[in-house]
């Protein structure tokens, strides 16, 4: 087929393009990527048995807002990259923003704490296990916004596939805040971020694979 | 450079609304920055740039969804193109090291700048692999101009599946372009 012909029958019979498409596919990517670590959190560890009495407390919320401050930054992140030619822009920032206040807060309360109260507020009780359960919740959210993001033509695969894992580990940490006790900021300071960056490095070793379009 | 962006970017905005004309139009200026892009990129592999350009073409189109009209169209299509480009090396690079380089000595003489570019792999007869349910709706809609109403009749296939096999159809047909580079 000549290239005249390929334009031909590529112009002919084109219907007018949706042109909040790419918008509306990564909500959908997202919402399954919520949707599918909650249950996923439900299923395999159960929600908390206290929710009831945590989430008046600011404190739960507190916990929340981490994960959530670094959905927004991966998100906005994982929008640019998963399109061809758009620079990252203010992504960085607000990815770094939340981490920074996390660790300043963290470090914070270590210090001026007593010096036996330390290690526990660092390793709480579960840190064994916290960033592979929040790998585990993550998982459905990494297939969602992995589907998502191969739709929209990424052309930076390494970069797009590490922003497309970091967003679903922040999901999958989301999720876990609903199973998780810990309520030390430099506990989540450590361990969720550890959870979430394994979840940005499976991305970047996947992106290339997966993203080819 | 910006007179082009701005007509190219007018082009495709009306494509992207839905007029063949200006989309036709898009795609021909598009085909000819694109190989002006490509022989100096990779003059010694002259013979593959018609090839490339169709593969970018429709790769173009398959991702026309994610151009933003306020974003520069320079850096999405050229996002794209060096995407492409740089499978391509890659692609070519697997090659050569499980043969032989492709030329040899007799090919010095079959180069010649007048010879007009022609494909190699023909996508007209990718096309023949796709499944029916896709390959038919190109044929009836994109080859032979027919509309989707016409085209449910003709084929039994609901609209929205002629739409759908349309789009997925291209879809495959890149995915097939990709692996016969």
């Amino acid at each position: 087929m000549k290239t005249d012909d390929l334009i031909e029958l590529l112009a002919t019979g084109v219907v007018p393009v949706d042109r909040n498409a790419s918008r509306h596919r990564l909500g959908i990517g997202l919402s399954l990527a919520g949707l599918g670590s909650l249950l996923m959190m439900m299923w395999k560890f159960g929600v908390r048995p206290d929710i009831a009495s945590v989430i008046p407390t600011p404190l739960f919320w507190a916990t929340l807002a981490f994960p959530l401050c670094m959905a927004a930054g991966a998100l906005l992140v994982t929008a640019r990259l998963a399109r061809p030619g758009a620079g990252v822009g203010l992504g960085w920032p607000a990815l770094a923003a939340p981490v920074a206040a996390v660790w300043l807060a963290g470090i914070g309360v270590v210090a001026t704490a007593a010096p036996a109260d330390r290690l526990p507020l660092i390793l709480g009780s579960s840190w064994q296990v916290c960033p592979f359960h929040i790998l585990l919740l993550a998982l459905p959210a990494f297939v969602a916004i992995f589907w998502a993001v191969k739709g929209l033509a990424p052309t930076r695969l390494r970069f797009a596939g590490a922003a497309a894992g970091l967003l679903a580990g922040a999901v999958g940490t989301l999720a876990y805040c609903f199973r998780c006790p810990e309520s030390s900021v430099a506990f989540w300071g450590i361990w969720y971020l550890l959870g979430m960056i394994l979840s940005s490095l499976a991305g970047a070793v996947l992106g290339p694979a997966l993203l080819r379009w | 450079v910006l007179s082009a962006e701005t007509r190219l970017r007018t082009l495709l905005v009306g494509g992207l609304a839905g007029d063949a004309a200006a989309y036709r139009a898009f795609l021909g200026d598009l085909t000819r920055h694109l190989r002006g892009y490509l022989r100096k990129r990779i003059p010694q592999l002259s013979s593959d740039v018609e090839d490339l350009v169709q593969e970018i073409l429709l790769a173009v189109h398959n991702a026309r969804h994610t151009y933003r009209t306020d974003e520069p169209l320079t850096a999405w299509v050229h996002a794209i193109a060096r995407y492409k480009l740089m499978d391509f090396f890659r692609a070519r690079a697997r090659r050569e090291s499980l043969h032989d380089p492709l030329d040899d000595h007799a090919d010095l003489f079959a180069i010649s700048d007048d010879e007009p570019s022609n494909a190699r792999r023909d996508i007209g007869k990718l096309l023949d692999h796709l499944p029916e349910k896709q390959r038919l709706p190109i044929v009836h809609v994109k080859l032979q101009g027919l509309s989707v109403a016409e085209t449910a009749q003709l084929t039994g296939l609901s609209e929205s599946a002629v739409k759908v096999g349309v789009h997925r159809g291209l879809k495959a047909l890149a995915a097939r372009v990709r692996s016969v580079v």
